[in-house]
């Protein structure tokens, strides 16, 4: 093999296992780093795991928002119209955070509550997040709540 | 009837576009000049045509024409003049017609630009952004025409743009952002446009350097606007969240600047040729697909607005097309590029070849997070999210191992074997780096954080590497002056960048490991301490401004005794949408920004607030600005302006000799 050949080879090798490895170590990173989503109906039924970092969608049930009234903490229902889950949280809720509205929130199960550490509600009113628009979907009830949005 | 002027030109864009694809393709494939000439006129009745829509579009808001649906959607009749200009890239619609716009704003720049490169070559280039410009007119007229009426009854007020976007960095950010994405396009032209002629030698390097470098450089300050923007209006203080659309920008901005560092050594010394095609390539077809990201919805993002998925549907088609199309043209002609001379193992090119690399592993580790959850849905795997704890996991490692090698290659010569002592400046650098750095967590105080003491010891390394390049000129042309006026300004743009890039890391490690952060119940009357500061709550007032109502604290910061600022943070809600927007406070200073929001409202009058000390944030976007900076300074080197010259002379000479 001529040198330069031999050069060649050399670096399309290293780049080979330089690209192997970095693309093994982020796959690995990236299963370590998902966050499953999970519809209320799935938590209430026991099909979440629980102590594990996942996300949970749906729409904030009306007349369920408890704020506390020493501290930043704040509970409220998020429900599928099949199932709800309690969901407390401690900080400031985002601009868009309203009874009715469709929110994600992520966290861990603790017992019968949810601990969220951040909830989601977008900037654009019409907008749902694709994962409450499944969650609806699943418990049967998405045509009703897009008729009631649109009336 | 004026909205229809705007419409019948988009229609004639259209067709020029598809004349534009067709034309000079034909007339280079059947070797007639007269074909290959049109490319240029049609370029500009191309770019007037469009000028033409986007300026009765713009037309249509400034005189509130509620009658285009478009305007009713996104404006309203209290809604500030500049923020009505704006308003015209506020939604889908109108930013694909500033997308296409600019679009052919490069394409008139190449076409006026292009004295120096032979003409069927030009030809092809134009004929090939004219292709992409069909796509993107097509898409605009069957689906997204934003000139689409509402009569004969027409609304007697507007929505209002949403609120999120009545900011100034609506006017700046996308037009910016576009004109990196869409600049893009020439590099990928001018590829493409080899790959047709077969003439793949460096010369086509040679021509698209500067429209690449410049389209890199539009794309950093893009980005960089973006981030502020989020930083100050939407993020709760946050400049960065790995959010899909975020990445959908820094994918192509990352195989762009591998792309800038390849062209170099294409250009120079004539090898990594089919890599930089593939590049090339790779970066447009990114910033394609990051379009599709936006505006398909598929992701969930804070830019994710309510979108019709059919449209999604037609870009991804589109995607489809442009990158195998593109890709299929360079396997079939790829394998003829031939790659002459050598390099040693330590020399210039094996700095930039290791540069890319990690570039890559960069743009592919982050084009893997951001499209995993779209992938598992694909196959069935349920609904997942990549958060950012996955990205700051693989960037970081990565980031570092970049600007380890970033401070030989500047110092590196071209082709040969080193002499050792070369890099011997470098021990200095890595000595004084390692123990400022490792020191300087001490010196902050608190808890000692590796973290920082890694970063500032890799962002001195980076600062003082480059200050070294630069000290060695002045050393050789005598003064700083000097030096300035006589080595290449790619040189200048080169130094510019690096120590750019120096400042962001220094900035970024310090807002990660030493921002102090508090969210906490506050009434009039109360008082916090923040820093070395004192935030007391004085005042809680309404206040009414053009088209909202706001609740407004007012906040009296005092350094020991004296009173050092008074604040007054908003919480509006816009009367047309009946959206609520926070308005932060920001004191940005040089070593630190003081951030106050409002939350919410509690009951007895108390807000829930959230108060930081964001140590040397700012430094994130000046580092930036230097990045963007030294690209725009590379592109005036007269070694550009002096080739057309040359050529010219070469090719009357020529003339005049036959």
């Amino acid at each position: 093999m001529n040198p330069k050949r031999k050069q060649r080879m050399l670096i399309i090798l290293g780049l080979v296992s330089g690209l192997g490895v970095a693309v093994g170590l982020v796959m690995y990173a990236l299963t370590q780093n998902i966050n499953l989503f999970f519809t209320p109906t799935q938590i209430a039924t026991g099909q979440a795991p629980s102590a594990q970092l996942i996300r949970v969608g749906g729409m904030v049930a009306d007349g369920t928002v408890d704020r506390d009234s020493q501290s930043l903490k704040v509970a409220f229902d998020v429900t599928d119209f099949d199932h709800r889950v309690r969901v407390t949280y401690e900080g400031i809720l985002p601009d868009l955070f309203r009874e009715g509205q469709g929110v994600v929130v992520q966290g861990r199960i603790n017992e019968d509550q949810f601990v969220a550490s951040e909830v989601l509600a977008k900037h654009d009113e019409n907008y749902m997040p694709p994962e409450v628009t499944e969650a609806l979907r699943q418990s049967g009830r998405l045509d009703q709540i897009k008729g009631e949005q649109q009336q | 009837m004026i909205p229809e002027v705007g419409h019948f030109a988009l229609v004639l864009a259209f067709a020029i576009a598809v004349c534009l694809a067709v034309f000079p393709l034909y007339g280079y494939l059947s070797n007639q000049q007269g074909f290959c000439a049109t490319a240029k006129p049609l370029a500009l009745l191309q770019g007037l045509a469009l000028a033409v829509s986007f300026g009765v579009l713009m037309y249509s808001f400034l005189a509130h024409d509620f009658s285009v649906k478009y305007v009713a959607d996104n404006s309203n009749l209290d809604l500030p003049w500049h923020f009505r200009m704006s308003a015209v890239w506020g939604a889908h619609e109108g930013s694909l017609l500033l997308w296409v716009m600019i679009l052919a704003f490069w394409s008139v720049a190449v076409a006026l630009f292009s004295r120096g490169i032979p003409d069927h070559m030009a030809a092809l280039v134009l004929s090939v952004m004219g292709m992409i410009s069909v796509g993107f007119l097509a898409f605009m007229l069957f689906t997204s025409n934003p000139f689409v009426r509402i009569l004969p009854f027409s609304p007697a007020n507007g929505a209002d743009l949403n609120p999120l976007l009545q900011d100034p960095g609506l006017i700046f950010h996308p037009p910016m952002l576009y004109m990196g994405y869409v600049g893009l396009s020439v590099a990928f032209a001018f590829a493409l446009a080899s790959l047709i002629s077969g003439k793949l030698d460096a010369t086509w390097a040679r021509w698209s350097r500067p429209w690449t470098t410049i389209a890199w450089a539009f794309l950093t300050l893009g980005i960089t606007l973006g981030s502020w923007w989020a930083y100050y209006e939407l993020g709760w203080g946050g400049w960065w969240f790995w959010d899909p659309v975020e990445n959908a920008s820094l994918i192509p901005w990352l195989v762009a600047t591998a792309l800038m560092h390849s062209l170099a050594v294409t250009e120079k010394r004539g090898l990594f040729r089919s890599w930089t095609l593939l590049l090339a390539i790779a970066a447009f077809s990114l910033s394609l697909l990051g379009t599709f990201l936006v505006r398909s919805g598929v992701l969930t993002s804070v830019h994710a607005f309510a979108n019709d998925p059919e449209r999604g549907v037609f870009i991804l088609g589109f995607l489809i097309v442009v990158i195998g199309g593109s890709l299929i043209l360079y396997a079939i002609r790829a394998s003829k590029v031939s790659e002459p001379g050598e390099f040693a193992w330590v020399s210039r090119e094996s700095f930039l070849l290791f540069n890319n690399l990690i570039l890559t592993v960069m743009a592919v580790s982050v084009l893997l997070g951001t499209l995993y959850p779209l992938l598992v849905d694909a196959v069935g795997g349920g609904k997942v999210s990549v958060g950012a704890p996955f990205f700051n996991v693989v960037f970081v490692p990565l980031t570092a191992i970049l600007v380890s090698g970033l401070a030989f290659g500047p110092l590196a010569k071209w082709r040969q074997s080193e002499d050792p002592r070369l890099f011997r400046p470098l021990i200095v650098t890595l000595i004084v780096s390692v123990v400022v750095g490792f020191a300087w967590p001490s010196v902050l105080g608190g808890q000692y954080s590796i973290g920082t003491a890694i970063g500032v010891a890799l962002a001195l390394w980076v600062a003082i590497a480059t200050g070294i390049d630069f000290a060695k000129k002045v050393n050789l042309y005598g003064a700083v002056g000097v030096t300035l006026a006589r080595v290449e300004r790619g040189m200048i743009g080169m130094w510019l960048a690096h120590f750019g890039l120096a400042v962001i890391i220094f900035g970024v490690v310090m807002v990660e490991n030493h921002t102090e952060h508090r969210d906490l119940r506050m009434g009039v009357g109360d008082s916090q301490k923040l820093g070395s500061y004192d935030v007391r709550m004085t005042d809680l007032t309404v206040i009414t401004g053009p088209n909202y109502v706001a609740d407004q604290a007012t906040f009296e910061i005092y350094q020991g005794d004296a009173l050092y600022k008074t604040v007054t943070p908003q919480k509006r809600r816009y009367n047309a949408s009946g959206m609520v927007m926070t308005e932060a406070v920001i004191d940005s200073g040089f070593t630190r920004d003081l951030y106050i929001a409002m939350g919410e409202p509690l009951d007895a009058g108390d807000w829930a607030l959230r108060l930081s000390v964001k140590p040397f944030v700012d430094w994130i976007w000046a580092g930036a600005f230097f990045m963007g900076l030294g690209g725009f300074v590379s592109i005036t080197d007269k070694r550009y302006r002096q080739r057309v010259r040359e050529e010219k002379e070469a090719r009357a000479s020529g003339e005049a000799a036959a």
